[in-house]
This record gives C-alpha cells, structure tokens and sequence, in this order.
C-alpha cells in the first residue's frame, strides 16, 4: 500500500508541479483572477454600495448571502450528526472500564482562578469582534469561535460539568437553530418588506435609514445569527467529542 | 527574469502542491485513523494556500478601507481596484475553514465510535476483527 | 507580500507537515499540527487576507486542535506509523 500510494502520490504531484508553470505569477496584479470584473466590482463599489468599510464582511453576508446562509447550515448539521453518532446505549464492559479509569478531578487552584478572570474578557472580546466586523477583521465566524472557545477554557480548567451548567447541550443546539433563525428570518423580512431574499436594502421601510445603511444593519444582523449558530456548535462539539457523547467526565 | 524573481513567482504554487501530496500520502498510506484526518486537514489547508495566493497583488493594501479613503469615497472618488488585495477568495476560504473544523469533528466522532466499537484506531486490526466477526 | 518572510514560512510548513505525520506520539503529532495551523495563520496575515488568518487563528490553533487532543484523550496516544 505505501509504494502504491507513493507512486500514485509522485505522479500526481509531477503532473501538478509541470501544470504550475502555466499559473500566473505569485502577486501580479494583472492575472486573470485579479483582474475579472467581480472582484474590481466589489472592490470598487462594496463601500458605496453598503456603507461597510471591510470588503470581505460586506462580501460575505451580502453579496454572497446564500453562500454563507447554507455554510451556516452545514456546521449546523455537523453539530447534529455529531451527537447522532456518539450518543446512544454504552456497552455494559466499557462502562466498567470508564467507571474504573476516571475519578473526579481536583481543580488546580492557580488554573481556576486564572480562567475565572479571563473568561469574562474573552467572552467581551468576543462580542466586539461580531460588532466590529464592519472596521476590523472579524465578524460572526471568527467571534463565534472566541465565544465557544472561552466556554471550552471554562471546561477545561474546572470540569465539564461547570460549563454544562451555564449552557446545556440542550440550550446549544436551540441556541444554534435560533442562530440560523435569524439569519433566514432577516431574509424572510426581506421578502415580507418588498424586496428579493437576503436583500437588505428592502429593510429601508422598517428603520429611519436610507437604503445603504439598511444594507449595512442586515449585515450586523446576519453576523449576529452567525456568531451565535458558530458558538454553540464549537462548545457542543467539545463537550460530545470530550466527554464519548456521555456529557460528564472528560477532559 | 532573474533566478530569485522566477523562484518567488512559483514558490508558493510548489509548496502548495508539495503539501497537498504530503496530505494525500498519509491519507493514503497511514494505518492510524487520527493521522488519516491530520493529513486529511493538510490537504485541505493546502487548497486554501492555492487560493489565497491567487488573489495576492504586488503592493496592494489589505482588502479594508481607511477611513480618510472611505471619507474621499463619499465624495466621489474613485477606489482603485490595484491598490486592494483580491477579496473574493478570502470570503470563500474564510467558511471553508470553519466548515472544515466542523467536518473535521464529524470524522474524530467516527474515530471514537470506532474504537469504542474495536478497540483500536489501527486499520489492519480493524479490518482483522471485521473478517473474524468479532466487535 | 513579503517574500523572504514568505520563503521562512513555507520551509517551516513542509517541516510542521512532515514532523508531525511521522511523530508516532499522537499528541505530539496534535500538537505539531496545532504549530503548523499557526504558522498557515502567519502565512495568510502576510498575504494581506487579515480575516482567514483571524480565522485561522481562532479555529486551526484553537478550536481544532482541542477537538483533536480530546479525541486522542478518549482513544489512544500510541500510532503504529
């Protein structure tokens, strides 16, 4: 197997590295990539168009809605087949096994109270990252994840069991399917206010804004729905991944 | 073109298909399912690697705007599209990634109901149980 | 774009890959992996693409490493290859 699969490997990789020559140089400016009228188009014109100073988030949950709508849904799903396939009946001899591996873990005190202080920042940095996306890198992935992230910390340095208590599986999951609520709520309003789905500027006769500005407040919308499918997905994850699907014990 | 200039032009494109043949040898020729998966991860963030260097542009800015440029922008002046790193491929690899995070779970839960199943994550003693119908 | 940080970046890469493949320690080889996510991060903000490498930095180096480390701690740390 592993000749087969080096020779199968050397080919590939020849074939490859004799069809890099035809690529366009690293960093040109003038390649076919750069230069096609979508990207200049949305380089030129994102800012008038949505008011949103960062290109990528103004791309992201705007002019790529649909895209980023049904991203959404797959970590969704992916969180659900991920409880699907660990929970279920335990074998009577591996809960044996478990029952004599694992004691109950004595919390480090120095680690305790490190996290307790740093939970609470990360989790507010979290939030400005999702309401900062607009200026800054970021946005509802990337503080979605911090915000999961900073549940894990907590799981981590005390036990499972202490941040199941703030946010049960249960509530993940709900919190994650209301993310995904808001997202296609925002586009079914959308729909419901005149315009086409996921058209923020239809949302112009429902606020004091003009068209621009609505276009700007869907985006902070759909972040926010994002930020909080990505979150609980990221903890619920964990706490399946740690834990067998058993919910206590763990890492 | 001198020597440096070519190698700098090509670099990145060598390096990403040296790395996504070294993702595809161990998802290939590795018998531990957990080195199946990392080298399933190298391959994706080598595909990742292809895109971004795609849209890289000589002297180009990040893809956000000041805010005197934005400011100017109000007032009818034009953005030039050169002076801007190509945004497009950044969104589609920026949910790629975190797609790939959540895929990437889905494969470790199969690797530890696997071995809660037989008992080892080593493919030749899986594939050994399966034929003696034990597990 | 820089190219001699460039250059460092992707030889510490094929490094990272190839190290952490051949680590016959499953947490080692997560933990290299978890090396090679942030080095990738570093390649992307040099690259000028500031929100994949945010993104990178949050979910290869964070998030996904930990899913690994849990999944070796419930398995088995030893690799036969």
């Amino acid at each position: 197997m592993k000749t087969l699969g080096a020779i199968a490997v050397i080919i590939t990789g020849a074939l490859l590295l004799y069809a890099s020559e035809d690529f366009p140089s690293w960093g040109d400016p003038h390649s076919p990539a750069n230069q096609y009228r979508v990207s200049s188009h949305y380089v030129q014109n994102s800012f008038g168009e949505t008011s949103v100073p960062n290109m990528v988030t103004a791309i992201l949950a705007d002019y790529r809605g649909y895209d980023t709508l049904f991203e959404t849904v797959v970590i969704f799903t992916a969180g659900i087949a991920i409880i699907a396939i660990l929970r279920g009946p335990i074998d009577k001899r591996v809960r044996l096994r478990l029952a004599s591996e694992r004691k109950m873990r004595e919390t480090n005190l120095i680690l305790a109270q490190t996290s307790r202080i740093l939970v609470p920042v990360i989790q507010l940095f979290a939030l400005y990252v999702i309401a900062h996306g607009h200026h800054s890198p970021g946005g509802g992935f990337q503080g979605g994840v911090i915000f999961g992230a900073s549940l894990i910390l907590l799981a981590l340095s005390f036990q499972l069991q202490t941040a199941l208590d703030r946010v049960s599986e249960k509530k993940a999951v709900t919190l994650a399917a209301i993310g995904i609520l808001i997202y296609a709520g925002i586009g079914f309003v959308c729909l419901l206010a005149g315009g086409n789905f996921l058209d923020y500027s239809a949302l112009q006769v429902l606020m004091p804004v003009g068209a621009i500005e609505a276009r700007s407040h869907g985006i902070l919308g759909v972040e926010i729905g994002v930020a909080f499918t990505v979150a609980a997905i990221m903890f619920a994850i964990y706490a399946n991944l740690s834990s067998h699907g058993r919910m206590k014990g763990g890492l | 073109m001198t020597v440096t200039e070519f190698i700098v032009s090509r670099l990145n494109y060598w390096i990403y298909i040296i790395l996504m043949m070294i993702g595809l040898f161990a998802m290939i020729s590795k018998k531990n399912l957990i080195k199946k998966l990392i080298g399933m991860s190298i391959f994706q963030t080598a595909i990742i690697l292809f895109y971004v260097s795609l849209g890289v542009k000589e002297g180009s800015n990040i893809p956000i705007l000041e805010h005197s440029v934005s400011h100017a922008a109000e007032h009818g002046e034009i953005i030039r599209a050169e002076d801007y790193a190509n945004p497009l491929p950044h969104v589609l690899m920026l949910t790629a990634i975190v797609v790939g995070v959540a895929t990437l779970g889905v494969g470790l839960a199969i690797v530890q109901k696997i071995h809660k199943e037989f008992g080892t994550i080593e493919e030749p003693e899986i594939l050994a149980k399966i034929e003696s119908g034990d597990g | 774009m820089i190219w001699q940080f460039d250059l460092i970046i992707l030889g510490l890469l094929i490094v990272a890959a190839v190290l952490s493949l051949r680590s016959t320690d499953l947490l080692s080889a997560t933990m290299i992996f978890g090396v090679y996510s942030f080095l990738m991060c570093l390649l992307w903000a040099e690259m000028a693409a500031v929100d994949v490498a945010f993104t990178e930095a949050a979910v290869g180096a964070g998030a996904s490493t930990m899913f690994l480390v849990s999944t070796v701690y419930n398995t088995t740390r030893k690799s036969s290859d």
